[in-house]
Order: C-alpha cells, then sequence, then structure tokens
C-alpha cells in the first residue's frame, strides 16, 4: 500500500519535472531544429516539427561568411584565459580572508562585490582610451585582463565560502608538521577545496563565454569572439530565422556541451556558501 | 609571533586582488567623473571645457531619468521574485523521486549557458514577434487575437526573458541547499501528522532562507547591470517604456555620443548601485553571519 | 641625366609601394546588408588581383556598427582601415577632417559618372571623402493582385490620401493582410527617416533658417496624425517594433499590401528564392502632397577611410576595388543583374542588360528626386532629406524617434509626443550652442 503510494508519486513527480524540464529547454530545442530548415520552412504557417527537409545549408552559409574557427578560438582563449588569471590572484586573497580574517575583511569583500555593479557602458570610453593608449585594443591580452577584473570579485568570494567551510584544525595540524604557508595551500588545502575550486572555474568560464559588452567593444577582426560572431548574423535584411539559429546553434553549443558534461561538478560547487 | 607573521603574510596575499580591483575601479572612475565635469561630445571633440554640474542638471532633470530609475526596480525585483518564487518549487520537484532526474536537471539548467545575447534575439524573433514568433501561432490555432508583447508589455517580456535566463541559476542553488537539509527532521515531522505543506513552510523555507539570500544577491548584482536583452529587443521602448539606468547611460553616450552626460549618468548610476549594495549587504551580512 | 634620376627615384618610389604594400592586412568594417555581405564573399577576388593585401572583415549589425566605427574614429583608435558609413556621417567627418580625401582616385575609376545627387551629398568643400557603394532612395512597393481585388489602380506618382484609402481597401485583418507596413521601431536611421522624409512632403521642416525646433508646427502634427491613423486602420500588429528588416519579412510573406522603403529592397521582395510575391510586386514614386516634395529619402552607403589609417594606398585601392564599374560587372557575371549594388553610377542605368529589371528606373527617378542641398518646401538652414547633417541629430533624432514609436504604440498621445520632441529638441540644441 505505502509503496502503491510511493510509486504513484514517484510518476506524478517525473511527469511534472518532465513537462517543465520541456518547457524550459523548449526555446533551446526550438532554435536547434530551425537551424536544419530553409528560410522558407522557418517561418511557415503553422509552424513544422520534424517533418521538413533537414538541410545543412545554413550552416554552410555562416561558415561561409565567418571565420567561425577564429572566433570560437578566441572565445576559449578569452574565457579560459581569464579565469585562470583570476583563479591566480584569487585564491591567495580568498586563502587569507578565510583563515587570517581582520576587523575589515568582510568590508572588503563586499567592497569587491560592490564593485561589480559599475555600468559597465558608463566607463566604456575611459577604458577605450586606456587601451587605446596601451595599444592593446582589438587583442585578447586586454580581453582577459577585464574579463578577470570584471569575474574577479565572484571567484573571490565563491573561493572565500569554501574555504571558510574548510576546519582549521586541519591546517593547524599541518602546521605543526612543520608545513610552510606554501605547501599548506598546495597540498593541504587545495586538495580539499578541489570540488570548490572546480564549479569556480566553471561559473567563470560560462560568464565570460557569455560577456557581451567588453567583447563586443574593444575587438575588431582579431581578438572578436563569439559574442562579436552573433552580432553580424542579428538583424540583416531578409529572411533569417534559420541562418540565425545556426550560428545561435554555433555560439552556444561548445558551453552548452561543456556545462552538461561537467554540470554534477558544478552543481556540487554552486552554493557560494548557501548550504549549512 | 606565528601570527604576526601569518597576518603580514595574509595582507600581502590579499593585496594583489585588492590593488588591481581598486585600479580598475579608481581609474576609469577618476576618469568618467573627470569627464562628468567637462563638455565632451565624441562627435565635436574640438569644443570642450568645464561645464560645472551641467551634465548632472541635464541626466538628472531628463524625463527619462525617472522612468529608467523605477524601470530598473520592477526589472530587478521582477526577476527577482518570479526566480526566486518558481526556483524554491522547482526545486521541491526536482527533489522528489523520480525517473530521469538527471536529465531533467540538465534540461532545467540549460538556459543559464546561453549568451544574452541569443536568448533576447531568439525569444525576441520565433517567439514573442507578432506575426511570425511562435506565440502569435499559438494565439491563432485557439482563435486569438497574436499579442503583440514588446510593444504592449515590452518590461514585462524583458522580465520574462530574464527570469528565463536566470532561474536555473536559482534553482541549482536552492536544490543544493534542499538537498542538505536533514532528512530525519523531515521524517519526524511527517510522523507527527504535519501535513506536506507545513513541513513546506515550517521546515523547508527557513532552511532555504540563507540560499535564498545568496541568490538574491548574485543576481542582483547582474540584474542592476541588465543591457543586452533590451538593446536587443525593445531598443529601450517604445517610449521609454523599457529604458533602465544602463541602457539609459548607454543611450546617453553611445547614440548621443556625450560622452560628458553620458558619464554623469555612470556617476549617478554608481552612486545609485552602491545604495542598493549598502542594503543588500546589511540583509545579507546579517543572514550570512548568523 | 635628369631622366635617369628620374627613373631612378621612380623605381624607388614603386620599391617603396610595394614593399609597403606587401603582406598589408586592411581590417574592414562593413553593415551586414545583403550587398555587403555579398562583396566579401566576392572579395577573394581582389585578394587575388593584389597579393600583397589580405583582407580581415568585422561585420556587424547596422547600429552597432555605426556606434562601433564612430567610437573608434572619434577616440582616432586606429582599429580599422575600411568603414561603411552613411551620407549622414560623410559631410560631418569629413568636416572634422577624420576621413582620407579620395579625390586622387585614379581616372579610370570615373568619378564623374556618380549620379550628381549621390557625389554632392559625399564630397565637402570639393573633396569627395568616401566612395558610394549603394545608394537608395525610398519608393512604394505594392501588390499587383491586392491592388486589383481593391478595384484600385497605383498611379506611378501616387498621394498620401491615395495610399491610405488604398491600404484600407486592401487590409484584411482575418486573413493577416495588412494594407500599409512602415517603419515604427525608434531610431533616427528607422522611422525617424521614414518620417522626416515624409514630413517633408507636408510641407514640414526640422528647424527654421534661426535653428528653432518645429514640432510645434502644424505640419508635423498634421504628419504624425495621418501616419498613426493610417497605421492604427491598416498596419500590422507590432508596427512600433518593426524596422526595415520586419516589415521586409512582412512583404515577403505576403502581410503587407504596400511597402513604402529603400529601394534597394525591390532586389529582395521581387526575388523568387526569398520572395512569395515575387511575381506581384509593383512600383511607384513615394507619395506627396501636392506641395512639390515628396516623401523619399536620400542615401548611399559609402566606403571611406579613417585618417589613422596604417595602410592609405591599400585601403584605397580596396576602395577603388569594391566602388568601380568592374566590380559591377563582377556581380553581375556571378549573381545576375538584378543583383549589382544600384544607385550609385549613370553608367548602370545607360547600360541595357540593367534596364531589363523592373525596378531599374524606379529606383533612378526615386533618386534623382531628391535633393539633399533643398529638402523642404521652406528654406532650411541645413542639408540631408530624411536627416539634418548636424553631429547632434543622430542623438536628438533617436530621442524624438522613441516618442513617436511610443505614439504608435499607444503609449502617449500624438499631441504630447510632439510636445516632448519640442521640448527636447530645444534643449539639446541649446546645450550645443546653436
Amino acid at each position: 500500500m505505502a509503496r502503491a503510494v510511493t510509486q504513484k508519486r514517484k510518476l506524478i513527480a517525473t511527469l511534472a519535472a518532465w513537462t517543465i524540464g520541456m518547457a524550459i529547454f523548449f526555446p533551446i530545442f526550438w532554435t536547434i531544429l530551425t537551424s536544419f530548415k530553409t528560410e522558407a520552412e522557418a517561418i511557415s504557417d503553422p509552424p513544422s516539427l520534424f517533418w521538413f527537409d533537414w538541410t545543412l545549408e545554413n550552416y554552410g552559409v555562416v561558415n561561409e561568411r565567418s571565420n567561425y574557427p577564429l572566433h570560437f578560438m578566441n572565445s576559449v582563449i578569452i574565457s579560459v584565459g581569464s579565469t585562470v588569471l583570476g583563479l591566480i590572484i584569487a585564491v591567495p586573497a580568498a586563502w587569507s580572508m578565510a583563515f587570517v580574517p581582520g576587523k575589515r575583511t568582510k568590508d572588503v569583500l563586499m567592497w569587491m562585490l560592490s564593485t561589480k555593479m559599475l555600468p559597465p557602458v558608463g566607463v566604456l570610453i575611459p577604458i577605450y582610451l586606456i587601451s587605446r593608449n596601451l595599444g592593446v585594443l582589438d587583442s585578447r591580452v586586454a580581453l582577459v585582463v577585464v574579463l578577470t577584473l570584471i569575474n574577479l570579485p565572484i571567484i573571490v568570494w565563491m573561493l572565500y565560502t569554501y574555504f571558510k567551510e574548510i576546519p582549521g584544525e586541519i591546517l593547524e595540524a599541518a602546521r605543526m608538521d612543520g608545513a610552510t604557508l606554501k605547501s599548506e595551500i598546495l597540498y593541504v588545502l587545495t586538495p580539499m577545496a578541489v570540488p570548490g575550486i572546480a564549479s569556480t572555474v566553471l561559473l567563470n568560464i560560462i560568464l565570460a563565454w557569455n560577456e557581451a559588452f567588453w567583447t563586443l567593444n574593444l575587438t575588431a577582426a582579431k581578438a572578436a569572439p563569439l559574442t562579436a560572431f552573433i552580432a553580424s548574423y542579428s538583424s540583416p535584411e531578409g529572411l533569417f530565422y534559420a541562418k540565425l539559429s545556426a550560428a545561435s546553434t554555433m555560439a552556444i553549443a561548445p558551453i552548452l556541451i561543456m556545462g552538461w558534461f561537467s554540470q554534477k561538478q558544478l552543481v556540487r560547487g554552486l552554493t557560494f556558501g548557501a548550504v549549512k | 609571533m606565528s601570527t604576526q607573521h601569518s597576518r603580514t603574510a595574509a595582507r600581502f596575499m590579499i593585496a594583489p586582488a585588492t590593488v588591481l580591483l581598486l585600479g580598475w575601479m579608481l581609474i576609469p572612475l577618476c576618469m568618467t567623473l573627470y569627464y562628468s565635469f567637462r563638455r565632451y561630445r565624441l562627435l565635436t571633440p574640438d569644443r570642450t571645457g568645464w561645464v560645472g554640474f551641467r551634465n548632472y542638471e541635464n541626466f538628472l532633470t531628463n524625463p527619462a531619468f525617472m522612468d529608467a530609475l523605477v524601470n530598473t526596480l520592477v526589472l530587478v525585483l521582477g526577476v527577482l521574485i518570479i526566480t526566486v518564487v518558481l526556483g524554491v518549487l522547482l526545486a521541491v520537484l526536482l527533489d522528489q523521486p523520480m525517473f530521469g532526474q538527471g536529465i531533467v536537471r540538465i534540461l532545467v539548467i540549460a538556459p543559464f549557458f546561453v549568451m544574452p545575447t541569443v536568448s533576447a534575439l531568439v525569444w525576441k524573433n520565433m517567439f514573442m514577434n507578432p506575426v511570425n514568433g511562435l506565440f502569435a501561432y499559438a494565439a491563432k490555432a485557439v482563435g486569438l487575437q497574436p499579442y503583440d508583447f514588446l510593444s504592449q508589455a515590452p518590461l514585462a517580456s524583458i522580465i520574462g526573458i530574464v527570469s528565463w535566463q536566470w532561474l536555473p541559476f536559482a534553482t541549482l542553488i536552492l536544490l543544493t541547499a534542499i538537498q542538505s537539509l536533514d532528512s530525519e527532521q523531515m521524517e519526524a515531522a511527517e510522523m507527527d501528522g504535519a501535513s506536506p505543506l507545513s513541513r513546506f513552510w515550517f521546515i523547508t523555507l527557513p532552511h532555504l532562507s540563507r540560499a535564498i539570500t545568496v541568490v538574491i544577491l548574485i543576481q542582483t548584482i547582474f540584474l542592476l547591470s541588465i543591457f543586452a536583452e533590451i538593446l536587443v529587443t525593445t531598443n529601450g521602448g517604445p517610449g521609454t517604456a523599457s529604458t533602465n539606468l544602463t541602457y539609459l547611460v548607454y543611450a546617453e553616450s553611445l547614440l548621443n555620443y556625450d560622452v560628458g552626460e553620458g558619464s554623469a549618468g555612470g556617476v549617478v548610476a554608481i552612486i545609485l548601485a552602491n545604495i542598493v549594495a549598502i542594503f543588500l549587504m546589511r540583509m545579507i551580512g546579517k543572514n550570512l553571519d548568523a | 641625366m635628369n631622366t635617369t634620376l628620374r627613373a631612378l627615384l621612380g623605381a624607388t618610389a614603386l620599391c617603396t609601394v610595394a614593399s609597403v604594400a606587401s603582406a598589408q592586412t586592411l581590417t574592414i568594417a562593413t553593415v551586414n546588408n545583403g550587398d555587403m555581405v555579398r562583396m566579401q564573399g566576392l572579395a577573394s577576388e581582389f585578394e587575388a588581383q593584389n597579393p600583397g593585401i589580405e583582407l580581415e572583415w568585422v561585420t556587424l549589425e547596422e547600429n552597432v556598427l555605426r556606434q562601433r566605427v564612430t567610437t573608434d574614429i572619434a577616440t582616432n583608435g586606429g582599429q580599422y582601415d575600411v568603414m561603411t558609413i552613411g551620407t549622414y556621417e560623410v559631410p560631418i567627418w569629413g568636416k572634422q577632417g577624420w576621413l582620407l580625401s579620395l579625390n586622387d582616385l585614379p581616372e579610370e575609376w570615373d568619378a564623374d559618372d556618380l549620379l550628381p545627387a549621390i557625389r554632392d551629398g559625399l564630397t565637402v568643400d570639393g573633396e569627395l571623402y568616401a566612395a558610394p557603394f549603394y545608394g537608395e532612395s525610398s519608393m512604394v512597393m505594392y501588390r499587383k493582385d491586392l491592388m486589383e481585388e481593391a478595384g484600385l489602380e497605383m498611379p506611378d506618382a501616387p498621394t498620401w490620401d491615395f495610399i491610405r484609402e488604398a491600404a484600407a481597401a486592401m487590409t484584411d485583418r482575418e486573413n493577416e493582410i495588412y494594407g500599409i507596413c512602415l517603419r515604427g521601431k525608434a531610431g533616427w536611421g528607422e522611422n525617424m527617416a521614414f518620417l522626416t522624409a515624409m514630413n517633408n512632403s507636408f510641407g514640414g521642416k526640422w528647424f527654421d533658417e534661426e535653428w528653432n525646433a518645429q514640432f510645434d508646427s502644424e505640419a508635423w502634427a498634421n504628419t504624425l496624425n495621418f501616419y498613426i491613423d493610417m497605421m492604427n486602420e491598416s498596419g500590422p500588429p507590432g508596427a512600433s517594433n518593426n524596422g526595415f528588416n520586419e516589415n521586409l519579412t512582412l512583404f515577403q510573406t505576403g502581410k503587407c499590401g504596400m511597402w513604402i522603403d529603400a529601394t534597394v529592397a525591390a532586389s529582395f521582395v521581387s526575388n523568387p528564392d526569398d520572395s512569395q510575391v515575387a511575381d506581384q510586386v509593383g512600383y511607384a514614386l513615394a507619395p506627396d502632397n501636392g506641395l512639390g516634395r515628396r516623401g523619399n529619402w536620400l542615401w548611399a552607403w559609402s566606403l571611406a577611410i579613417p585618417a589613422g589609417t596604417d595602410s592609405p594606398e591599400a585601403a584605397k585601392a580596396f576602395v577603388q576595388w569594391a566602388t568601380s564599374k568592374e566590380y559591377t560587372a563582377l556581380v553581375a557575371e556571378n549573381e545576375g543583374w538584378a543583383n549589382v549594388p544600384p544607385g550609385t553610377r549613370t553608367s548602370l542605368y545607360e547600360n541595357e542588360n540593367y534596364a531589363d529589371i523592373p525596378f531599374a528606373q524606379m529606383t533612378l527617378d526615386s533618386i534623382n528626386s531628391a535633393d539633399p542641398t533643398n529638402p523642404s518646401v521652406d528654406p532650411v538652414p541645413y542639408t540631408g532629406v530624411q536627416f539634418v547633417a548636424i553631429p547632434e541629430f543622430q542623438g536628438i533624432a533617436t530621442a524624438v524617434g522613441q516618442q513617436f514609436s511610443a505614439a504608435l504604440a499607444g503609449q502617449t498621445s500624438v499631441e504630447d509626443a510632439l510636445a516632448n520632441a519640442q521640448e527636447l529638441t530645444t534643449n539639446e540644441m541649446e546645450d550645443a550652442g546653436y
């Protein structure tokens, strides 16, 4: 009897969750589907679901018009680069905040977060002028640095919350054993913080991959990532739903696939210290 | 002695992050402040000079400013309410035993990986377009007049799009928090005959308060500077119906090419963001230390 | 001795040019319109002819492009060697000294062949600052079949009253056929381009000769009321978000009876690959009110070279190639005459291959009937048909466009929209020191 009830409950939960899940996913599914239609089919009335002539034409057109591999590589370099650089700066900072908290630690942390609230458009011209004077317009280096700075507060905070969960006694034991600061971080702390670091890395790659203001405004041809690639399909003359869908699919597929494969790691660490 | 040593080391380790962020914040901020008191129009760069508070006056007396302020608040609050409420419900649902939980979770988190520009373009053209969008087809299929989302309810439409992007994030954090809930406590409550609703209200929800605070904090940071979605879908219109502060600053500095007034707007936006920040920090600080 | 020296000098000069030209990269910023995309596809020909020059493309949507190139040139960022800009930017940027003069393009490029109205629009104080890639005016495109069903006949030069009457007669909301599609999306290059040109034909203007804003005039009230009433009677839903592209899609899918927009659209709506109504499209001049001005505009997407470029010679070589008669022939050979960039050269319209194109003559007539130096019925202190060629215009017109777009969406009244427009224009102009 009780078993039957749980079984029934499980079925209802399954049904509800699948319905909602598919509804949430539907726009992405529809974009991918449309990318395989012809332009006329893409706006046909009534819309066609699966029974249409599948075509790869749009992907061909997009590939011919844009240098997708270049944009893709730029996106990879910029998002990975800024994440790595961010980690190098943030790990020591988060470590010391978590284990040697001072009176103002909390304030410093909150101040760092508040820098993220600055509207980027307000400082575009100054940053543009600085980049020009340094000669780094349209360079990946500039984007790596800018995106590192933008995401640094989030990195520091995420790491800080993980580090805080690590019991201090373990570190003290290590210190007793004569571990230096360096080896303390390297051999004791880091392994324990791996899930946290992993999800920090993933979240930052996602944020950097999707950042569309600086990446569009500080680049031209050489360093332009996929966000700029999308901007050339956004509203051209003529029918464009299918081509837009193909370009969109190409722009989001890498990060979507990465996200799906690593979702366990992402979820495990994505708590910002919210779980206690 | 050892503490002294590690304190120095700690300062040393915080330094790079602090100095960099300080530089990142101060250098553009100082330049923005400087420009905000000057006449600097990109298209007539030869006519410059100090203008006192003229730029601030223009920005603050612009009728669009109040609209933008209200829109910003509505946008942030709207998305927060939707994502938190739906996020809690969805998290509770996903926590139930079911078939194919992993796949459902993948479906639910997918929107989080989509670039804001892409999601705005897709929603605008393929769903909300009143002639060729899917919603219009659906309306026509059941005999209704297609609704013109982006001109009749621009801000609500944008709230919808942004909520779709952020719902996965809220759901994920809340789900993690729910999963950490002590199941013994739940079972004990069940034994005592507490209804599912009261169990949710008295046990689950209080347990989630911390996670909800975190969701609010992180999302507010990103929602205050929503920009791409507005640029792509409505250009802040019709009128100023969907202009938020970020978009207004953009319009001044890059559509009007008035860097002076844009900078003044930037400074105003920074001040307002900091007020929100202080308010949030108070709230968070209380909740996070507890 | 003298000749030897000269020859030597010439040789050295050639060498320098050659060595400078070798392995140069040109960064070209273009808008993602069909003709530009076609040029990008054919540019391998240019690279083959000029082995020393490599091309890099930055293809962006119009508004993003405009913002990017303006920021870059005004801050002397130097990211681009060739920029695609329009007739609005050229006079302003030319005056600022931001562009290289193209007066020294070689004889065979044939500057005298350019259509006079277009050439004038790109010339400042006798210096040609940009080479026109394609030119456009605006005209009425209509569905012959629907017009016939409605029992009406489109004259070659219709009046606004006829357009409104025909639009109402063609509208069939049940079957999603809307008599008239017009731009409603806010922007100085979107709804304001259309409305400014329309206002000219209603006898209105932006500024009087003392630079006073004219939104409190009767002409503007008439223009805006007529436009909004007609759109409410016979326009499609969501018109306040429709720009060129949205209307193009509507027309191509058979949902518009008439569409008044850029002449370049003719090649899209008459192309059977993209358009479901390709064989039913007719053309007419933009409407008027019998006041001596028609509601059509003049625009040319043009290639210009920023003064800060590292490779002026290579950039000139490219601009010359892309706007030459040979390029037109190349497109004709590869894609057919209907797809050559229109509206820039007299020779194209004298070419008998091109005369067969149904919209060729109407395009030429429309371009020729626009007068950027004398756009309004009354004398005005500015040039430009659907714009005012002053730096402040795009900011003001975009803000005004927001007001008019809100009025179209029914969120403000026409009176309020005009009053707001008047106030914000007056403030901005005072601020700018007029």
